[in-house]
């Protein structure tokens, strides 16, 4: 075949982009972090691995905000991971009703997380909001030891049926034929779940559980919108404490919670994909 | 029945707290905490005249606009070239050129936000509309290298090679078999992008100062800084926001369950 050296022309205006506003930022990002920058001053010093250090060992805002970080993850996976599998089960056959509810229950995820963030302040407004006039008790986002599970019934509420639509395509995925066997060999609704359904959702779920973790990493707007700018300390979470401490103009020390907050994510992800390859039988 | 049960629960629980925004949005602040649940009694536009009038939103409603129709088609441009690129390049320079790309999916915003702040503003690119499109396609284009390569490899390369063999050039290529081919991974691309672009707060409070170049996300925190509890306010903020979109997906439905569950393979 003849070689088409004008192919190499088509990659060039994305490439040139992706290289001055992406690569060469992130490049500088790993700089920036070993300096004391302010964000404005001329000068600064670089620190080497100060920051490190002080982000590892003495920085409590930092590991309050990765404590949070981990409970908000832990809660939204297995709520929002164990919802969506539920409603994918109930919703997996098309009927007219089935497929309007779908419709619905995917409807919160089109909305903007500021938009959801301010339908589920009204929600816990202690003295005004939803739940006060249902008559049930409580101060909700003011509670210091729980306010962060709050936010996670808003992001499961806000990203439950998207979750939901992967599972309802990984279902369809399963060879009606294993069900049929599992029927003949007697197997009951709940074995036929255990047995067939349930492993062969395991790549599915894998991908719903990856997907969930870097949402709930990244679940900024959400947080400004339900606490304010800046977010009380009990709702502090990596990315609004990394907002914060750029706000402050510690523009260095943001710069190395950056790295280390995608080393975070790294870590997280490579467990799981270990779990999931471990679950597999891999 | 339980089944049956259980869906009608979660039903509610999705329905009860957008209509109580959006009957919200009709009463005021007395008529909500008087009955949050109920249809507005006396409705008014109160709401509305205030929140497109006196808060100007009619003009953060353009910016968001302007910068979702410029950011959007420009992403899919860049993309769908280099996605074309990496299905009819050879192996080496095809897998260096994917991966380039599919390594930026691993960074996250908050991330970047930090050094592209500083370099925006050293370039005079920040708090314009213009540095926000720019930014936007950037932060965007792993992705949607990533969805539209993955698609334009899984054409079978004879149909490339043949018309190469007709005498067709690479953009003859691009334009009569690589676009027309994978429209349907262009439109849930651009629904992907779409819904983000409008949605984004992160870099609208991080790029814009000027209030004149707010977007909608942006103008609604300020709302909650400034109406601190006045939930029809906010409600109504939240109404206009989020129209736009609610009406395209229940026209284009498909399109965006397609789109955003491809952006969910690799967001």
């Amino acid at each position: 075949m003849r070689r088409h050296w004008g192919l190499y022309l088509f990659p060039i205006p994305a490439l040139a982009l992706y290289l001055a506003f992406f690569v060469l930022p992130a490049v500088q990002g790993l700089q920036y972090a070993i300096t004391d920058w302010d964000g404005f001053s001329p000068t600064f010093n670089r620190v080497g691995t100060g920051n490190f250090t002080r982000i590892v060992t003495a920085d409590d805002q930092f590991a309050n905000a990765l404590g949070n970080n981990l409970t908000f993850l832990l809660s939204v996976v297995s709520g929002q991971t164990v919802l969506a599998l539920g409603l994918a089960v109930l919703l997996a056959a098309r009927s007219r009703g089935s497929t309007a509810l779908r419709a619905l229950f995917f409807l919160p995820t089109v909305l903007s997380s500021i938009s959801v963030a301010f339908v589920w302040r009204f929600v816990y407004d202690p003295n005004l909001g939803l739940l006060h006039s249902l008559g049930v008790p409580g101060v909700f986002l003011g509670d210091e030891d729980t306010a962060i599970l709050w936010v996670a019934v808003a992001q499961i509420w806000f990203h439950a049926g998207q979750m939901m639509v992967l599972f309802i395509a990984g279902l369809h995925q399963i060879p009606a034929e294993l069900y049929e066997a599992a029927h003949v060999d007697g197997a009951g609704r709940r074995q036929r779940f255990r047995f067939v359904t349930w492993p062969m959702l395991a790549p599915t779920t894998a991908l719903v559980v990856a997907y969930t973790t870097i949402q709930s990493f990244k679940a900024f707007d959400l947080i400004l919108g339900l606490a304010g700018n800046p977010p009380r300390s009990s709702l502090d979470i990596l990315s609004t404490r990394i907002y914060t401490t750029f706000a402050n103009s510690q523009l260095g020390y943001a710069a190395a919670e950056s790295v280390v907050f995608m080393i975070a994510i790294g870590v997280v992800t490579w467990m799981q994909n270990r779990a999931a390859r471990i679950g597999a039988g891999r | 029945m339980t089944r049956r049960a259980l869906l009608a629960v979660y039903a509610l629980l999705i329905v009860v707290p957008l209509m109580v925004v959006l009957f919200g949005s009709f009463k005021t602040t007395p008529d909500l905490f008087a009955s949050p649940f109920g249809p507005p009694l006396s409705p008014t536009l109160g709401n509305y005249r205030v929140i497109l009038g006196d808060a100007g939103l009619l003009r953060v409603f353009g910016n968001s606009v302007l910068v979702v129709i410029v950011s959007v088609p420009v992403t899919l441009v860049l993309a769908s070239l280099t996605g074309y690129a990496v299905a009819r390049l050879p192996r080496w320079p095809s897998r260096i050129l994917f991966g380039a790309f599919a390594a930026g999916l691993a960074v996250p915003a908050q991330a970047m936000m930090i050094p592209q702040y500083v370099q925006f503003d050293r370039l005079g690119l920040r708090d314009s509309l213009f540095g926000l499109m720019l930014v936007n396609v950037v932060v965007t284009l792993p992705v949607a290298v990533f969805i539209l390569s993955g698609f334009m490899r899984t054409l079978p390369r004879e149909l490339f090679e043949a018309a190469a063999l007709d005498g067709a050039g690479p953009c003859a290529v691009y334009r009569r078999i690589a676009v027309p081919l994978s429209l349907p991974s262009l439109a849930a691309t651009a629904i992907f992008l779409l819904v983000m672009h409008w949605n984004d707060l992160l870099y609208p409070l991080l790029f814009i100062d000027d209030p004149a170049n707010r977007t909608l996300p942006l103008a609604l925190l300020d709302f909650a800084g400034e109406y601190l509890t006045d939930y029809p306010l906010l409600f109504t903020g939240v109404v206009i926001a989020s129209i736009p979109m609610v009406l395209l997906y229940a026209v284009l439905q498909r399109w965006f369950v397609a789109g955003i569950t491809a952006g969910a393979i690799k967001g």
